[in-house]
């Protein structure tokens, strides 16, 4: 036994309860984080328990990693270190709803799903349509920082998270926001946390504003000879009074990935056939509203389609749409699970340059001999998927090369790009977190002012934070 | 200026002493306060002439007379600044920042001054520098729906420039006309529209700032998502107290096809607010959900003869939009919401002419108001929506109490209220009464589950209220975040987080301690 572990054992106890410490290697299996295994795992249940975990761990100088689901454990570069997983999951209250008030407030060990549950029982939902939705914590969602389809409407978490609870790298308690759905009182501290991994401190409970949910939805998707059919849609629709509640250009990979078997695991039901084809490239779309509205729609995205040569279109209702649009919630996890070493990058360019980046992504992963597939939102962001057919040197190097000229691409179309899934022996080699940028300094001093001792998840951040 | 303070002139000694005595008590301690005001006003020739030097002397304001317009904003302190400067170039900001540090002198941004928390007043003294000469819109970006602006544009302007081209700028504070959208970023200002739309950070991609050291950076990126830490997010709201904004991109909006805009007339208050947290929680989210009450509205009606009705207790002004189809029917359920709580009557404006006539009416009514009453106090306080009722109920009681006539008009739909307390400035009795009536209804407001401002900003109204939210925990992380940026408190000293308590520790960090080694 280490000498971390030594003191660990020593003292968590007393803070959690001894059952609530798990010591047992086979069961601290389950909170490896790219490889490494934790000294001790510790589920509080309250606030306080936290503060005094983390507290402890500053004394002592202890690396800890909150984890929730550990759905998304293997985001960013690998832990420097890793004394304690500070699992959240029994901080899973409904803290305050008001329906009426459309404002939430949750423990961050929350299920999302169940969560949804909860408001759905009002007619009210939160944006969040996330991969990994079926297990996923509230905490993790917002610690990860993943996005969700309705994003091209609701906007990200940054957009509806109200105010937030957490404790710092000192073990501090602390708050900003509040719970009104209109709020300048202070500095929004709460919007540093999301997407921090876990860097700055633990989330301990988050404040929502809701949403009431629409009347009825469909979705619509076209299929395209290639991908200028597919990101014209895009842009007809960007031009045109119709405001979408979700648009994505799927490229013609897609296709088999979610009618794989991953995708049958994965994603809830058998996908129509024929929605998709491995010849096209497709846009898809949801949308919400009185019949009046849908029907609007359907006009719209029909005659659009057609002006722009579409191969097919097809309306998804209430029985196909679910399992179509599962998929492309959880492109991530079976993106994962279809190749032995599926490295995933995340692109941002505007809107209006895709045409090139996607052009480029394909280049660079068919000049290096890789399958790919990508997926693209229509705000901008695009998720490509490179999918070796070995997890050996040569893929790693052919996904090195791949990935480089990806994010070279994105840089010179004034985007940016990050590597957030790839296997973690190859993180060493990838530029995880992108190409270097100018505003590293100022986010140092964010990490100093929550996590002096630096004990939050030390090295999975941007350039090692 | 259209929105300069009207009540200049009218007993500015007094209200700046009796707020700064009763408000900022704080710092009456030794020679504290004073000995930094004459610190600040001995400002040295030199710099002065430094200053000339990089601007031109015709950009450098100095002599009492010049700086008198801006020892105030929109709120009811006031700071008169040693001088004001108006930089035309990044450079210039830059070079403005690099001379604050070498004569230890605090700075100040400045957009257009119609603030309402004092956000842009020299508290201790110091360069004010107004933006008002960076102006240009850098770019306007249709297909990608982004616009790069200077701060110093005024923010009607970016939506009158993006209007031939099918967009707007959503964020659209009631001084909309005036104010800038550097002074938005500053102040993560809101508006009436921004209750389906979000508010100004909900809408600002990326930021250039100088930071106090005089480096220039670029913050976020116009593609969303940058990679790291939210910066934009924590800049944007920071009331000018951790950079100076050079440069903003913004994301800017479809115009809606249609736009229904409905005038719901009720009998009763309790009426009006219930009809509120009946339209928010029942699956529909207006564009715009505006309340006047009956004594507003007619201030309002006698100066902008917008067609309010005289005799009514309340009127929820109401936009719908979207597609044709999606705001005809909503309109109509949210017609039959008002009908089901007793609505008097709810008339739909019939043409654009109707509209913005209604509309010129809620954006004109502070200065109706101002046709009243010599002076009055505009508070900004939030709560959640289904506690209208009482608070407005509440309202009515403080407003009996201290004997003030007080005035609502709000954005009722996110339960962000504006109370108007009308007083007397020149008697000091009255003022002392004023801040007395405003504090017990943002107490009240923090009592329902609100906060103390919704849009208005903290500055130096309200850092002395943050505890009433905010515990010395949750204090302490912010400061520690200012002072990670602005270590020796050169930009914007004092604003919104109270001086730690006790004497001792306020001058452990002396201000305006510009240029002195970080802590």
């Amino acid at each position: 036994m280490s000498l971390a572990s030594k003191t660990i054992s020593s003292r968590l106890p007393d803070i959690v309860g001894a059952a609530h410490v798990i010591n047992d290697p086979a069961q601290l299996a389950f909170y490896e984080v790219d490889g490494k295994k934790p000294g001790a795992a510790v589920r509080p249940c309250s606030r306080e328990e936290i503060a005094e975990i983390v507290k402890f761990a500053a004394a002592e100088n202890l690396a800890v990693i909150p984890t929730g689901a550990r759905t998304k454990l293997g985001m960013g570069l690998p832990p420097r270190r890793y004394d304690v997983a500070l699992d959240m999951t029994r901080l899973d209250r409904v803290i305050a709803y008001d329906p009426a008030d459309l404002t939430l407030s949750v423990e961050a060990g929350h299920s999302l799903s169940k969560l949804l549950g909860v408001l759905g029982d009002h007619r009210q939902f939160l944006p969040l349509l996330v991969p990994y939705f079926s297990r996923t914590t509230v905490g993790g969602t917002i610690a990860a920082g993943v996005d969700s389809p309705l994003r091209q409407y609701y906007g990200t978490a940054r957009d509806f998270v109200l105010g937030m609870e957490y404790v710092t790298g000192e073990g501090v308690l602390a708050k900003s926001g509040g719970r009104v759905v209109k709020n300048v009182s202070g500095y929004d501290l709460h919007k540093l946390m999301i997407g921090s991994l876990g860097t700055l401190g633990v989330i301990v409970s988050v404040n929502f504003k809701t949403f009431p949910s629409a009347l009825g939805s469909r979705g619509f998707v076209a299929t395209f000879e290639n991908a200028e059919g597919a990101l014209g849609m895009r842009e007809h629709v960007a031009r045109s009074a119709l405001t979408p509640l979700t648009m994505e250009i799927l490229s013609p990979g897609v296709a088999a990935l979610f009618t794989g078997d991953a995708a049958a695991r994965i994603g809830s039901g058998a996908m129509a056939p024929h929605v998709l084809s491995a010849k096209h490239w497709a846009f898809t779309s949801g949308y919400a509203g009185s019949g009046k509205v849908l029907a609007r729609y359907e006009a719209d995205y029909r005659r659009m389609a057609e002006e722009l040569g579409a191969v097919n279109a097809t309306v998804l209702d209430d029985n196909t749409r679910p399992p179509a649009f599962s998929r492309k919630r959880e492109f991530i996890p079976i993106a994962l699970s279809a190749s032995p070493a599926t490295t995933i990058m995340k692109i941002s360019v505007l809107p209006a340059l895709m045409k090139g980046a996607l052009a480029e992504a394909q280049r660079a992963a068919e000049s290096n001999s890789l399958e790919w597939a990508a997926m693209a939102r229509g705000i901008g962001v695009i998720y490509v998927a490179l999918l070796p057919r070995d997890r050996d040197e040569q893929s790693r190097a052919r996904v090195a090369n791949a990935t480089n000229e990806i994010l070279a691409a994105a840089a010179k179309l004034d985007g940016h790009g990050t590597i957030p899934w790839a296997p973690p022996e190859w993180k060493s080699a990838l530029k995880i977190w992108g190409l270097d940028r100018g505003d590293f300094a100022q986010m140092q001093k964010v990490k100093k002012v929550f996590d002096p001792h630096g004990i939050m998840a030390p090295g999975r951040f941007v350039g090692g934070i | 200026m259209q929105l300069a303070p009207w009540w200049l002139g009218h007993s500015s000694v007094e209200i700046s002493g009796a707020l700064t005595r009763g408000v900022a008590g704080d710092y009456s301690c030794r020679e504290g306060a004073h000995c930094r005001t004459h610190r600040a006003a001995r400002m040295e020739t030199r710099l002065l002439n430094d200053l000339k030097k990089l601007l031109g002397a015709d950009m450098v304001l100095h002599r009492p007379e010049e700086l008198l317009l801006y020892e105030y904003d929109g709120s009811v302190e006031t700071a008169r600044p040693s001088c004001v400067v108006f930089p035309q170039t990044k450079a210039h900001v830059v070079g403005i920042v690099e001379l604050a540090n070498r004569y230890k002198t605090p700075i100040v941004g400045r957009g257009a001054g119609t603030g309402l928390s004092g956000g842009a007043l020299a508290r201790h003294g110091g360069i004010v520098i107004g933006f008002s000469r960076m102006n240009r819109i850098l770019e306007v970006d249709a297909e990608n729906q982004r616009a790069v602006v200077q701060p110093g544009v005024v923010n009607a302007e970016l939506s009158a420039a993006a209007a031939p081209l099918g967009l707007y700028y959503a964020p659209d504070p009631s001084s909309q006309k005036a104010c800038t959208i550097g002074g938005n970023v500053s102040e993560n200002s809101g508006g009436p529209h921004t209750l389906v739309y979000g508010v100004t950070t909900n809408h600002v991609l990326s930021l250039e700032v100088v930071l106090p050291t005089g480096e220039l950076i670029r913050l976020g990126s116009a593609a969303v998502d940058s990679p790291g830490y939210d910066l934009p997010g924590l800049f944007v709201g920071s009331e000018g107290t951790l950079a100076l904004v050079t440069e903003i991109t913004v994301r800017l909006m479809r115009l809606p096809e249609t736009t229904k805009t409905l005038l719901a007339i009720f009998d009763t208050l309790d009426d009006t607010t219930e009809t509120v947290a009946a339209i928010t929680s029942g699956g529909i989210t207006p564009a715009a959900c505006e309340m006047l009450d009956g004594w507003t509205l007619r201030a309002v009606e006698a100066y902008v003869h917008a067609g309010f009705p005289l005799d009514s207790a309340a009127v929820l002004l109401i936009d719908i939009d979207g597609t044709r189809e999606a705001a005809e029917s909503q309109a109509e359920e949210v017609a039959e919401v008002c009908r089901q709580h007793h609505a008097r009557e709810v008339r739909v404006a019939r043409d654009a002419r109707e509209r913005d006539l209604l509309w010129k009416g809620r954006k004109n009514a502070f200065g109706a108001v101002g046709r009243f009453s010599t002076t009055y106090y505009v508070q900004d306080g939030v709560i959640p929506r289904t506690k209208l009722p009482q608070t407005l109920r509440r309202i009515t009681e403080i407003s009996e109490k201290y004997g003030f006539q007080i005035g609502n008009i709000f954005h009722a739909g996110d339960g962000n209220l504006h109370p108007l307390i009308l007083f007397d400035a020149r008697d000091e009795k009255q003022l002392r009464g004023a801040v007395a009536a405003a504090d017990e209804i943002i107490e009240f407001c923090v009592q329902m589950g609100g906060a103390i401002t919704g849009e208005h900003g903290v500055g130096m109204e309200k850092d002395r209220l943050m505890p009433l939210i905010f515990g010395e925990a949750d204090l302490e992380v912010m400061r520690r975040i200012r002072d990670a940026f602005n270590p020796t408190g050169l930009l914007n000293p004092e604003k919104i987080l109270p001086l730690r308590k006790g004497c001792g520790e306020i001058y452990a960090r002396p201000l305006p301690a510009a240029g002195a080694a970080p802590a």
